[in-house]
């Protein structure tokens, strides 16, 4: 049946220190270390070596393995296929690496895309590998993200397993009937699918709303535990983005 | 209605309804079921079964005619108390369930009637506990099988304690034992249930008491083996047992 015992893409079962911390302080934790990631000089490689150790460190307490990681990162390829053109097509000084000729604006360009596109991505592969989405989602509740964004990317969450299926179902089913749509003039029947698809889902919205209404819904989803952080649990997660930001002053201070 | 006695659980009384474009689903229905009855509900396909529901907790409101609830009409005014007083588990559980796990979905009707804390997990354990799903609590819904999803739909209505569980087509979908355990966990429950079904023998099982509809209008009334052994009713609103099921066995069992 479908449905039945699948695996989550992104999060990692576990019980260490970073899966039991509130998705709020995580959030907001992750995105003030991105922040002073970004904040810090290109040329400082050692407060680069230093981020990367944090991030490892990081990914030992909360077991998620580096091939895991590594594995996760792949997503970001697409972005550093950009930055590799940059020193190719750069104007200004250029420098010979085995026997081409690159721009060394482009080069300190394409290394700082890198390293803080990496980095980036490794934060938030870590903080969905120790937090189940819908923790995530009243993580960002709690921050005072409005309601209407977080409902309605649960909604997602929720409904996108359940369209896919669809889709998948009437793929086989053209398929079944010997559509083997190879060049371009084949399209008209998947356009067509794409249509239903849209009534069907559309249907299926009406039903669901439907189906609060039913149950009570008046505009607005009732908040149903309180997830308040202490004090404690605010200090303990915001005490790396605190290093990094120290770091990149750091950094900034010792620049020539 | 009588003076003695608490009021039925559902009356409708000469309901008519006719969609925006036109088209009349509902010519002039009346029933009623007394707390505590099991009836079904039966008809074809566009017989206005699932118009017919829709009445009885608001969403569609009568063009003549009147729908009551334990004593309570059903009108624009009080529509919040409608609602939790009607407890109708829709046909797709997955248009039912759109919560990110299971307990929150099951608290967000008793929420929007503002239950929180304690009270509230209370209700929610109770109802997954009456569904046999309390160690789902926390998993999404999309990783539960089609049965374990419709037990739940159970559930989030369970959870708002109404007066009368309405359910749209229970069995649909569901293999024989899922089915089989819903029909176990429908029968354990205290509760008045009126269930919208075309599948006869879950009827049967289910329901001392039926009611056919055809055509917009209810046809018979009736102990639901009366009714299923009468093969001519059956043929005339378009529903037939299934094959080998023997109507004589059933005037036997009336």
């Amino acid at each position: 049946m479908v449905g039945a015992g699948h695996t989550h893409a992104l999060y990692l079962p576990g019980t260490s220190p970073l899966h039991r911390a509130r998705p709020q302080c995580k959030i907001a934790a992750g995105l003030l270390f991105v922040l002073a990631v970004v904040a810090t000089p290109r040329e400082a490689f050692w407060a680069f070596g230093l981020y990367a150790l944090a991030l490892v460190g990081l990914a030992m307490v909360a077991q998620v393995p580096l091939a895991f990681l590594a594995r996760r990162l792949v997503i970001e390829l697409p972005f550093l296929l950009f930055a590799v053109f940059l020193p190719v097509v750069g104007h200004g000084e250029r420098v010979e690496v085995l026997g081409v000729s690159l721009a060394v604006g482009g080069l300190w360009a394409a290394w700082n895309i890198v390293v803080k596109g990496t980095l980036g991505v490794a934060t938030s592969v870590i903080l969905a590998a120790t937090t189940p989405t819908p923790e995530l989602l009243r993580g960002l509740e709690r921050l005072r993200l409005p309601t209407v964004l977080t409902t309605i990317a649960g909604f997602m969450v929720r409904y996108g397993e359940v369209i896919s299926d669809e889709v998948r179902r009437m793929r086989i089913a053209r398929v079944s009937r010997g559509h083997d749509p190879r060049w371009i003039w084949q399209a008209r029947a998947v356009a067509a699918s794409a249509g239903t698809l849209f009534i069907r889902s559309y249907e299926r919205g009406e039903r669901v709303y439907l189906a609060m209404v039913s149950r009570g819904y008046a505009g607005s989803m009732p908040v149903l535990e309180d997830m308040a952080a202490t004090r404690a649990q605010w200090l303990a997660a915001l005490a790396l983005p605190a290093a990094a930001a120290l770091v990149a002053a750091t950094a900034w201070g010792v620049r020539p | 209605m009588t003076a003695a006695g608490p009021p039925p659980a559902l009356e409708v009384d000469g309901v008519a309804y006719a969609y925006p474009d036109g088209h009349q689903a509902l010519y002039g229905v009346s029933l009623r079921i007394g707390r505590g009855e099991r009836v079904a509900l039966l008809g074809p396909n566009g017989a206005g079964k699932t118009t017919l529901v829709l009445q009885c907790n608001g969403v569609l409101l009568p063009g003549a005619g009147r729908v009551t609830v334990a004593g309570l009409p059903v009108a624009a005014e009080h529509l919040r108390e409608i609602r939790r007083r009607v407890g109708i588990v829709f046909q797709d559980p997955d248009d039912q369930l759109f919560m990110p796990t299971v307990a929150e979905d099951v608290a967000f009707g008793p929420a929007n009637l503002g239950l929180r804390g304690a009270d509230l997990e209370t209700r929610v354990k109770a109802a997954l506990a009456a569904v046999d799903m309390e160690e789902h609590a926390d998993r999404p819904p999309h990783h539960l099988s089609f049965g374990q999803r419709r037990r739940v739909a159970v559930a989030t209505v369970l959870a708002m304690e109404p007066e009368i569980l309405i359910l749209d087509e229970p069995s649909s979908n569901l293999d024989p034992a899922s089915r089989r355990e819903l029909a176990e966990i429908v029968l354990g429950l205290d509760i008045t249930t009126l269930m919208v079904t075309h599948d006869l023998p879950y009827a049967l099982q289910l329901c001392p008491r039926s009611l056919i509809m055809n055509g917009g209008t209810i046809t018979a009334d009736g102990p639901t083996a009366d009714l299923l052994a009468d093969a001519d009713l059956l043929a005339a609103n378009r529903l037939e047992l299934p094959f080998g099921f023997d109507p004589a066995a059933l005037r036997a069992r009336s």
